[in-house]
């Protein structure tokens, strides 16, 4: 039973991500009409914000170092601890949060470039050219960040206040087995607010509706007069930040490397198609659906009856769907029909 | 009076096996003519020839084309390991094996179209590398990779009474050790025939009626045309292209590992194939043998040479220099390769064939030789 | 009904609670010209569409011949003889004008499914004649050789009926064969459905021109609201009050 509960957050977390990820790749689809085999290189573009902000942090000086008094001894120290003793470490400390002012104008910014320098020219192209369009910039992307950061994972850790674990079991009187650290608890409630806040703005912004009636019908709203050119720009840019913040996120759960953004960009797609293209609750649920589905699966208790399920229960549900339900859970008619 | 007359295909075919024996004595001036190159470029450009078969014929872009790759390479070790170092029952029974792993593949797969389908054979080719990573370590051997070992069986030449040495056997074709160049010279015949085979699926009803399905797959069901069997058919076509490429891999060097079977793999083919121009017979071969030659090339640059290559520029901007270029050389070269993919599909959407056929089209306009042909036949296929 | 060929049976559709198709019962007769008329919206694509098995009816049957064409796949129909000219030109965009028409010529020889991967597709010299002629008498001749997206709108619709006509359909179901041309090529399109007409091909016309119709038809079948209000000769439904009343007096005769 605990191990169950444990299981169901595990798969919620690892939701969160697929679904972050999931609706900005569908919310480009709908409205764009783009499929973006990039979009999970924004994933690992956010992530490594979080890289480049904590690196920026701890840039070290040589300090005296105070506990050795036979000789002139010196230590590294980041500068910032050095020149402000008080709230440096904390700063230090605090740099993946911190990561997230950074990263909001910095996706943003990548998105718009990603938008005007690429992406626009290829919105009346096949759907093929697009997907090796956008594949062969994932690859520049990430050979990119290889160049600089090097091929190793770069961990990152948690505030310490954050880095202990959550004794969740006693909150509820089920006992003290169910512990699960306490980043990951926030990882879901960010994402959850990351999620309900994208919803919020197309639902109950004019920009939002714009937006929306955009995935309905395209070309009606294009007839209506309104700048529908503009506004994609934005939604891919929004989409970006989406991705990125996610990458942020979670960087303390799982060392960032290059390559992080393709691993979770083939799951997005399948969380996607699953979910149903251009279907914005639709990718929600299937992230978290999925998220849920893979944990089970990679429980020892189920792997012993049938080997190796943790490794494809993802493609194989979406086998199924999309064999049995064309449009995936929750698409839409007319939505890249056969 | 017809664009693709018997003539012109036997002489582009003629032209084609020409090109491909001489590659020892054209690639020598560019320092490519070594066996183990020249037999890469054999392998991948029959994988290209198989996956443009599907892609460029009938617009169905498969991502998953590495599995049968790697399918058909772990069956050509077995087949060492359990039978017989000849390569004639590997390749054989690699082709077979990756023929069925694509039949049943494709028939689910080919269920849906677009990005439907490129995403369920996205799905397969990893399943088959999560697998071959974890449960199926049996057959795999799992990261280590399938490998030979003094142990094995090797029934077939027992039988014959062929006693195992203190060092591993080599793989053979009847005798002639597959090693070096007449290695090269086994891929260049099987290329030369999967090119041959191509040709005919081109030029024949069957290839027809599948570039008319990438033209209108609807109408081609108005037309009263079944138009999945056409597609299962080349879908398995492919998939033993890609088989046969597998196995070739094994028989120059037996070893198999599930790495081949990443979807990274699968898009180096894709690359390949649109980079020499989908739809074309020529491109692409081109293609996959461009690629493996710069790969060649720039991995292989270190800082250090390139040092030397910038010698001659002032001290500050060598350094800077060097330190650019070494983003696109030795292990970064796969930047280089992104950066040729974007800019292939922006700028060059039909293919290096495309660009040879426009160049053509400004020096001798209505003549037509069997390049310009074929390069037309590009024209005709691409969407 | 003994020599009834296409019946259309107590066939219902409705989309979403909106009644599409009531009560449909239409005949057609051997080598006669049936023509469908009505207003806008009164459901005449909808019912071709459930002839050539593109929409499955709620309830009833289309009978070709003895054969039920309800729920059956699109390229079963057509290897019946069931073939459709639609009114959006429906080709093969990115092959030649020849390969158009001899795709069609081949699905009606070989059947739905056969693999000839080592035959010479050009090799085909008689399916090859045959189109060549049947893109002449449509006057596209000097243009086999070129793509057919590079045609003109109204020489993919002739296309399109050389298409149709290449495989010599037993029934043939034309959709608004003349809608979006000028005078000139309606004129030399309503010939050349005369001259199919002297054949004795069976032939099923949605037509909004009532010129076309009335020139082409034997019988006519006048449909609103998804009901079939009215079925005769052109003189019958020419002075039939109903008719009158639902299409005619919008669009002056």
């Amino acid at each position: 039973m605990d191990a169950i509960l444990l299981q169901i957050l595990n798969g919620l977390d690892k939701g969160g991500a697929y679904a972050l990820i999931a609706l900005g790749l569908t919310l480009t689809f709908g409205t764009l009409g783009v499929v973006n085999f990039a979009h999970g290189a924004l994933f690992m573009l956010g992530a490594f914000c979080a890289v480049s902000l904590n690196q920026l942090l701890t840039l070290s000086t040589k300090v005296k170092d105070e506990s050795i008094t036979f000789f002139d001894a010196f230590k590294e120290v980041p500068i910032l601890e050095a020149k402000f003793p008080t709230w440096g470490p904390i700063i230090v400390d605090y740099s993946v949060p911190l990561s997230i002012i950074v990263a909001i104008p910095v996706m943003l910014l990548i998105g718009w470039i990603m938008e005007r320098g690429l992406i626009r020219h290829f919105y009346k192209r096949a759907h093929a050219d697009q997907i090796l369009v956008t594949f062969g910039l994932a690859i520049v992307l990430q050979e990119i960040i290889k160049h600089f950061y090097g091929a190793n994972p770069i961990p990152q850790l948690a505030p310490a206040a954050v880095a202990t674990s959550a004794n969740i079991g006693a909150w509820f009187g089920l006992g003290d087995n169910i512990v699960y650290p306490w980043w990951r608890l926030i990882y879901l409630a960010f994402a959850l607010l990351v999620i309900g806040a994208a919803f919020a703005f197309l639902r109950f912004t004019t920009f939002g509706m714009v937006v929306r009636a955009g995935m309905q019908d395209r070309e009606t709203v294009g007839l209506l007069g309104i700048d529908i050119e503009r506004r994609f720009t934005i939604v891919f840019a929004l989409a970006a930040v989406c991705a990125g913040l996610a990458g942020v996120m979670y960087t303390p759960i799982l060392p960032p490397d290059y390559h992080i953004g393709m691993d979770f960009l083939v799951l997005s797609f399948v969380v996607v198609v699953v979910g149903g293209m251009g279907s914005l609750g639709g990718a929600v649920a299937a992230g978290f659906l999925l998220g849920i589905l893979q944990s089970f699966a990679s429980m020892t208790e189920v792997k012993s009856i049938i080997p190796g399920i943790d490794q494809i229960i993802i493609y194989l549900v979406a086998v199924v769907v999309l064999l049995t339900m064309p449009r995936g859970l929750m698409g839409r008619k007319g939505v890249m029909e056969d | 009076m017809f664009k693709f007359s018997a003539a012109s295909d036997w002489m582009l075919f003629l032209l084609f096996s020409a090109v491909v024996l001489t590659m020892p004595i054209w690639l020598a001036p560019i320092g490519a003519n070594y066996p183990d190159l020249m037999q890469r470029f054999a392998i991948f450009g029959l994988f290209a020839i198989g996956f443009n078969l599907l892609f460029g014929l009938t617009g169905y872009l498969s991502f998953g084309h590495a599995a049968f790759l790697g399918v058909g390479s772990y069956t050509a070790v077995w087949s060492f390991k359990l039978l017989t170092m000849n390569v004639l029952p590997a390749i054989g029974l690699a082709i077979l094996t990756a023929g069925l792993f694509a039949l049943v593949i494709g028939f689910v797969s080919l269920r849906r179209s677009g990005i439907y389908f490129s995403i369920l054979t996205l799905a397969f080719a990893q399943m088959s590398y999560n697998l071959a990573y974890s449960v199926l370590t049996p057959i795999t051997n799992g990261e280590s990779g399938l490998q030979l070992t003094l142990s094995d069986p090797r029934v077939i030449d027992t039988a014959m009474g062929e006693v195992v040495g203190r060092s591993l056997p080599s793989t053979n074709l009847f005798g002639i050790k597959m090693s070096g160049m007449p290695g090269f010279y086994f891929c260049a015949v099987v290329l030369i025939i999967g090119f041959f085979i191509s040709l005919r699926i081109f030029r024949s009803p069957f290839g027809t009626m599948l570039r008319a399905i990438k033209s209108n797959q609807t109408r081609m069901s108005y037309t009263g045309f079944n138009t999945r069997p056409y597609l299962l058919a080349v879908f398995v076509i492919s998939g033993m292209y890609a088989g046969l490429a597998g196995g070739l891999m094994a028989v120059t060097d037996p070893l198999a590992g599930a790495e081949r079977m990443q979807w990274t793999a699968s898009g180096e083919v894709v690359l390949m194939t649109i980079l020499g121009g989908a739809g074309t017979l020529i491109g692409p071969v081109l293609g996959a043998g461009i690629i493996k030659y710069f790969e060649n090339i720039f991995s292989a640059y270190n800082t250090t040479q390139l040092n030397q290559v910038f010698a001659a520029l002032p001290d500050g901007l060598q350094e800077i220099m060097v330190s650019v270029a070494s983003m696109f050389v030795g292990k970064s070269w796969h930047l280089t390769l992104g950066l040729m993919f974007v800019i292939v599909v922006i700028f060059l959407p039909g293919g290096i064939m495309e660009g040879v056929r426009r160049i053509g089209g400004l020096f001798r306009r209505g003549q037509k030789s069997p390049e310009s042909a074929s390069a037309a036949a590009a024209s005709t296929t691409q969407a | 009904m003994d020599n009834t060929v296409l019946h259309v049976a107590d066939v219902h559709k409705s989309f979403a609670g909106l009644h599409a198709l009531s009560d449909i019962d239409l005949s057609v007769k051997e080598g006669e010209t049936h023509a469908i008329i009505g207003p806008n919206g009164a459901g005449k694509s909808t019912l071709l569409n459930v002839c050539i098995g593109r929409l499955k009816p709620d309830t009833g049957h289309v009978v070709f011949d003895g054969e039920n064409l309800t729920g059956r796949a699109p390229h079963e129909i057509n290897q019946l003889g069931v073939v459709r000219v639609f009114q959006t030109p429906e080709i093969f965009p990115d092959l030649n004008l020849l390969e158009n028409v001899m795709v069609p010529i081949l699905a009606k020889r070989d059947g739905s499914f056969k693999l000839r991967w080592f035959r010479r597709f050009w090799s085909e010299v008689d399916v090859r004649k045959k189109a060549t002629d049947i893109l002449e008498d449509l006057g596209l001749g000097p243009q086999i050789q070129s793509l057919a997206t590079s045609l003109s709108r109204g020489d993919k619709r002739r296309l399109e009926l050389a298409m149709g006509l290449a495989q010599e359909p037993r029934l043939l179901l034309l959709d608004e064969p003349t809608a979006g041309m000028a005078r000139h090529d309606t004129n030399a399109t309503i010939d050349l459905l005369k001259k199919i007409k002297a054949s004795g091909m069976t032939k099923v016309i949605i037509e909004h021109d009532m010129h076309v119709v009335f020139s082409l038809a034997d019988r006519i079948s006048v449909l609103a609201g998804g009901r079939i209000i009215c079925q005769g000769t052109p003189e019958e439904v020419k002075n039939d009050p109903r008719v009158k009343e639902a299409y005619l007096g919008e669009e002056q005769v």
